[in-house]
């Protein structure tokens, strides 16, 4: 994969939604998280999973949603909102559930703090099926 | 939470923030159904790499190498001498600055997961996440750093810095020589990425205003991160 091939990729998230924070070389991320949930994105988009019309809906709703309940907006929390979305839209679409999401959550959450300090933290194959 | 508790919170097991797991939950999700290649999505991440960039984090050596108190400060008090310049993490991360010395070379991982500085360096390469670079780089970093095309002087010491989600390494490299007469905009040209984490040594004057290739020399070059 190129760097050009890439690059229009992007070109053709960021045409589509339109509220995505950017710069004139393109997204703009606060932190390694936000361009790790941007890529998954792209990926599923890739892979068909929806179009960009359907992610910008369930977008809007979470962002909606969290400024009815007192989110100011200011940007910062952009990403939040982005997470959430493909939470739900990856529930949606039947690639899982909210059961099985909330299970490797918590095994993940378990695996960390298992580990000591000092060794890497990886989810054993027999607690993730 | 007071900064005074942060600092000085120990932790004897790991720790992942709420959205750290529901990034990973997702990832292993989409991974095991077969939507997203770890790998494809960190070509992807990569290519991010210069919108952030490691460009705050050269600054922050050019101005040691010419400002002895600005050095002396970032060896003390990094987090503040860091801010001093504008580039603070939005939830205060403790910076740590470690100077590389003829005697002693320095590396930072981040054995449990991907703590990384980036306000100062941007995001972090896929190397520096894959678990064989996590977890070898604390046994032998000398074969690690052999990898990664860097030979150190016999008898060198090699310390290795393990990251949290509260502290945060940054790494000092030895000015090159044959630099007396560079600006300090120059000299920030000769600071690579990987010279901040450890995996390298800065770019020698000859090599500026070569092409752009050394750039991305070590992402081609990174120690073996298949599973």
């Amino acid at each position: 994969m190129t760097a050009k091939e890439n690059s229009s990729r992007n070109d053709k998230a960021l045409n589509a939604i339109d509220s995505i924070p950017r710069n004139e070389s393109g997204p703009i991320f606060n932190e390694p998280w936000e361009a790790e949930a941007f890529a998954m994105t792209l990926a599923l988009y890739e892979k068909g999973l929806f179009t960009w019309p359907e992610w910008a809906a369930v977008l809007s709703e979470e962002i909606n949603r969290a400024q009815a309940t007192g989110d100011p907006d200011l940007g910062d929390t952009y990403y939040r909102h982005w997470l959430s979305a493909l939470e739900r839209i990856v529930i949606k679409q039947g690639v899982t559930n909210a059961e099985h999401l909330g299970q490797l959550y918590d095994d993940w959450n378990h695996a960390a703090h298992t580990t000591p300090h000092g060794e890497p933290i990886v989810l054993s194959r027999d607690k993730s099926d | 939470m007071s900064e005074d508790h942060d600092h000085h919170h120990h932790h004897d097991h790991s720790h992942l923030d709420d959205t750290a797991l529901r990034v990973r939950s997702l990832e292993t999700v989409l991974t095991e159904k077969g939507y997203i290649d770890p790998e494809a999505l960190n070509r992807l991440i990569d290519t991010y790499e210069n919108q952030v960039g490691p460009k705050n984090g050269a600054a922050v050596v050019a101005r040691a190498w010419v400002d002895e108190e600005y050095r002396q400060w970032l060896l003390k008090d990094a987090t503040a001498a860091i801010a001093s310049l504008d580039f603070s993490g939005r939830q205060g991360e403790h910076m740590v600055v470690v100077e590389n010395t003829p005697q002693e070379h320095n590396m930072v991982v981040c054995t449990l997961c991907s703590c990384y500085p980036w306000p100062v360096l941007g995001l972090p390469p896929s190397w520096y996440k894959s678990a064989p670079y996590r977890s070898r780089v604390v046994i032998d970093p000398s074969s690690v750093l052999a990898e990664f095309n860097v030979t150190l002087p016999e008898g060198t010491r090699i310390t290795v810095w393990d990251s949290t989600a509260e502290v945060r390494y940054l790494v000092l490299p030895m000015r090159p020589a044959g630099t007396d007469q560079l600006s300090g905009a120059k000299l920030a040209e000769l600071v690579t990425r990987d010279s901040m984490i450890g995996t390298g040594l800065p770019l020698s004057p000859a090599a500026l205003g070569k092409d752009d290739s050394h750039k991305n020399r070590s992402s081609t070059n990174a120690p073996n991160s298949q599973p």
